[in-house]
């Protein structure tokens, strides 16, 4: 018990005590993240709209496809881009087995049912006639789109955070396809597991925290946000 | 008259917000930078603390910039064989001279030595302290069928291991025998917990001994060296592979430089690795 309270007393030091290498370490993690959902996310929503205003045969089961996909394992998709990405493998020409831009792709992969899925039962509840007036008033179809968004902002937004709560705290990914490299692909659930291995648990316990206070703002704010939409609607 | 505006709204802030964003974030990853040399090594001689003391003396005098993988032997050698990293550190020789002859790695060097350690609870049940033939010792903990928790991930202290029980001429059962497939800090961590004994390569040991109650009961034969080499991934296999940048930290870790760097490596006053690389 004692062991605890002076481990958690020495993460909060090292937490305030700006120690540079855990801080680099939260930094790439959501340098790497804020990257793989923002690249995801307008190509996301396009998906979610085509499937909830489009009419073309198969839209349930590419809804299933996607809902599905929802609970897939990240150390799945690890694998499945390893094999991609090794030098052997179909893509070993590009090099990036071990790279950011490899740990940005595996979480564009995570994240990307999340927000298709989030995002359609967004737009599915956004009232139709906003799309019928949009187009009625003269507006092309891809604005049209964007108001019916900006109808639901509320509701993407929470799709948003909640796609970003689910790759900054995965590991699969980034352990198998990003490697752990110090300063490059180190995040900050790769640096716990490593941490712990060498029994660390101070360091390990302070980045733990990080990602703890992350998702409770996440969740703080997703529920504000809630709020805030029954207000407007 | 209101989803006009919004429209309108949309068209001057969000969007051009976005595709600025998005120029940022391209341009951001767009950064070139100089070929990384790609080491993969096994976890003792990182998680010692070892590299990430020597490696920014080695990476300020040539400006290179590596990038460490620490896993264990076995993985490390696959990483070179399949042309993901560019050089290897590794502990496990019959397994480098295999690698070698299949044409995998060129120019291997070896670079330091420690030896391993086997440990155990402190009050010893089978009775391995004092004994002075490493497969003896293994003998007497499998006869007895004391917990032995085992590395099983192929890394060179595995193989090391697996070395010993077949002199030992003794099979490990699932009765007292764990494999793990974890890294050598967490099975120190998992025997310590389990009251069990396992082995580990000395570096390791020394850097986690205070926060195990494990003890050493078992050291010196000659059976238990450890050698790290380090080898350059065959370059006519892969053609993107950095071979300059692997040759150029061979050399500097097989260097009078790189050989004092190991050498004065040390933790609580004791040195954890012996540079071999030159004679003195």
């Amino acid at each position: 018990m004692n062991g605890l309270l002076l481990t958690t007393q020495q993460a909060l030091q090292l937490l305030f005590t700006g120690d540079s290498e855990l801080w680099t370490i939260v930094l790439l993690s959501f340098s790497v993240s804020l990257k793989a959902i923002l690249l995801t996310t307008p190509f996301a929503f396009l998906v979610s709209f085509a499937l909830s205003h489009g009419k073309f045969p198969g839209i349930r089961i590419i809804l299933a496809i996607f809902n599905s996909l929802l609970s897939v394992p990240t150390v799945v998709i690890g694998l499945f881009l390893y094999v991609l990405l090794t030098r052997q493998g179909p893509f070993g020409d590009l090099r990036l087995l071990f790279t950011q831009t490899a740990m940005i792709i595996g979480q564009m992969i995570l994240c990307f049912p999340t927000l298709v899925a989030l995002g359609y039962a967004a737009i599915q509840a956004a009232d139709r006639r906003v799309w019928e007036t949009a187009r009625t008033l003269g507006a092309p179809p891809w604005f049209s789109m964007l108001t019916v968004f900006f109808e639901v902002r509320f509701a993407l937004l929470a799709a948003v955070l909640t796609g970003f709560g689910r790759i900054i705290s995965e590991i699969g990914i980034s352990m198998m396809i990003g490697g752990n490299i110090l300063g490059y692909t180190r995040n900050i659930t790769t640096a716990i597991a490593m941490e712990t291995s060498k029994g660390e648990f101070a360091q390990g316990i302070a980045l733990g925290l990080v990602l703890l206070l992350l998702s409770f703002l996440l969740t703080a704010l997703l529920s504000y946000l809630q709020g805030h939409k029954e207000f407007t609607t | 008259m209101m989803n006009i505006n919004i429209v309108i709204r949309f068209d001057k802030f969000l969007v051009k917000k976005y595709l600025l964003w998005f120029l940022f974030f391209y341009l951001n990853s767009g950064i070139i930078q100089a070929e990384p040399i790609r080491l993969a090594t096994t976890t003792s001689t990182d998680n010692s603390g070892l590299l990430q003391e020597i490696i920014p003396y080695f990476e300020q005098k040539t400006r290179n910039v590596v990038h460490v993988l620490s896993v264990g032997t076995g993985h490390a050698l696959r990483l070179g064989q399949d042309g993901n990293v560019d050089v290897v550190l590794v502990h496990a020789p019959n397994a480098e001279m295999h690698w070698l002859e299949a044409g995998y790695g060129v120019n291997r060097r070896s670079v330091m030595v420690n030896d391993f350690v086997i440990l155990g609870p402190k009050n010893d049940p089978a009775g391995i302290r004092g004994e002075r033939n490493a497969v003896k010792t293994l003998q007497k903990i499998a006869r007895g069928k004391h917990i032995f928790v085992s590395r099983g991930d192929d890394s060179g202290t595995h193989k090391k291991e697996m070395a010993l029980w077949k002199k030992a001429r003794m099979t490990p059962s699932v009765t007292w025998y764990r494999e793990t497939g974890q890294g050598m800090g967490r099975v120190l961590q998992m025997a310590d917990e389990l009251n069990a004994y396992t082995i580990s390569d000395r570096a390791t040991w020394l850097v986690l001994r205070s926060k195990l109650s494990l003890k050493l009961l078992f050291e010196g034969d000659p059976e238990l060296h450890n050698i790290y080499s380090i080898i350059a991934v065959n370059p006519s296999r892969y053609p993107g592979i950095n071979y300059m940048g692997a040759m150029s930290l061979i050399a500097w870790l097989t260097s009078v430089d790189g050989q004092n760097k190991i050498r004065k490596f040390k933790l609580d006053g004791q040195s954890l690795f012996f540079p071999t690389a030159i004679l003195d």
